[in-house]
């Protein structure tokens, strides 16, 4: 089966008729994903910033890291689950656009890069919870996440536009 | 009494190249989406810390003290693009219900932040009850959020 036709079968689920049909849901969808951002992204980037050591400094990494993350993932699963059911707006449209794809991509890059994060020097933030100065690949984790979730973001926001659409 | 304000904006040229371009209100939008996330960290953070929801071992002045930069620069950049993006379409956003609920939240909730809510966040922890401190945070999510929505509202309304 190939992604279009995948793809095809997806819009005739009766989940995306409804969605592309009711003139309430998209707007409170769209609306709770863009609320979520707020706490998703938000708290990511404290978190980032920490890893820069730009802010909180002095504030143990292990203690930022304690209370933002539940949070965080609370804002991760309200994005998914909203996003999903944005997504079933319209799954065709969204194949051919290159933002939806640029966006796909990179979302995969950015979890990428927070898992080889968790896996890697963060098994080791004990050795460098208290110094603002983190190591060099967390501070490289914390950039490549800041540049990949604000390209998401901008991508994200541009798939409503179809300017390089196939027609 | 805004209208002719409105108006001016409709017409002033910034308005107008923003307006007649394919590819400026999108890109500002995009920063403007940008600088929303950024200024949901910053205010969550204070009000997590004082409804108590962590970072319980720095104090409320801290925490803020470590997120007003971050809370002064977004609203910056929101208020910035955020009027580029009205002047766009000054006179729908006139007529629009969703951009007044947003206009009135945010006028409310800047007020509040930077009086009410900086007091509190300022003053030792032993002077701020918990009960007024969580009232605060409440207050601050609510007036935010009104903000939000209002602002996505504008969209769709």
């Amino acid at each position: 089966m190939s992604l279009l036709s995948f793809v095809e079968w997806v819009a005739s689920t009766r989940a995306s008729v409804a969605m592309h049909e009711s003139i309430w849901m998209f707007p409170i969808v769209e609306s709770v994903h863009v609320l979520g951002l707020c706490l998703f992204l938000g708290i990511a980037v404290l978190w980032d910033l920490r890893l820069l050591g730009v802010t909180f400094g002095d504030v143990p990494a292990l203690d930022m890291n304690r209370v933002l993350m539940p949070w965080m993932w609370t804002g991760a699963v309200v994005m998914v689950v909203s996003g999903i059911a944005v997504y079933l707006n319209d799954p065709i449209r969204y194949y051919n656009n290159v933002f939806f794809r640029l966006k796909a991509v990179m979302l995969v890059l950015a979890v990428l890069n927070a898992w080889v994060f968790e896996i890697g020097i963060f098994r080791r933030i004990g050795d460098w919870e208290r110094d603002s100065r983190t190591p060099l690949t967390a501070r490289l984790a914390g950039v490549a996440s800041l540049v990949l979730w604000a390209a998401i973001v901008i991508a994200g926001r541009m798939i409503a536009y179809n300017w390089f659409d196939k027609k | 009494m805004l209208l002719p304000f409105f108006k001016w904006c409709e017409g002033s040229w910034f308005g107008q190249t923003v307006s007649n371009s394919v590819y400026l209100f999108p890109v500002i939008e995009a920063f403007h989406l940008l600088a929303l996330a950024v200024i949901g960290g910053a205010v969550l953070i204070v009000d997590m810390r004082l409804v108590g929801l962590g970072m319980r071992r720095q104090s409320v002045s801290r925490v803020a003290k470590g997120a007003e930069p971050w809370l002064i620069g977004s609203l910056l950049v929101m208020l910035v693009t955020g009027f580029l993006l009205m002047t766009s379409e000054a006179m729908r956003c006139y007529y629009n219900l969703a951009f007044w609920v947003k206009m009135w939240s945010l006028l409310f909730a800047m007020i509040f932040t930077f009086t009410i809510q900086r007091t509190v966040v300022r003053a030792d922890a032993s002077t701020v009850t918990p009960t007024r401190a969580k009232l605060v945070a409440v207050i601050s999510l609510l007036l935010w959020s009104g903000v939000g929505i209002g602002g996505r509202g504008i969209g769709f309304y």
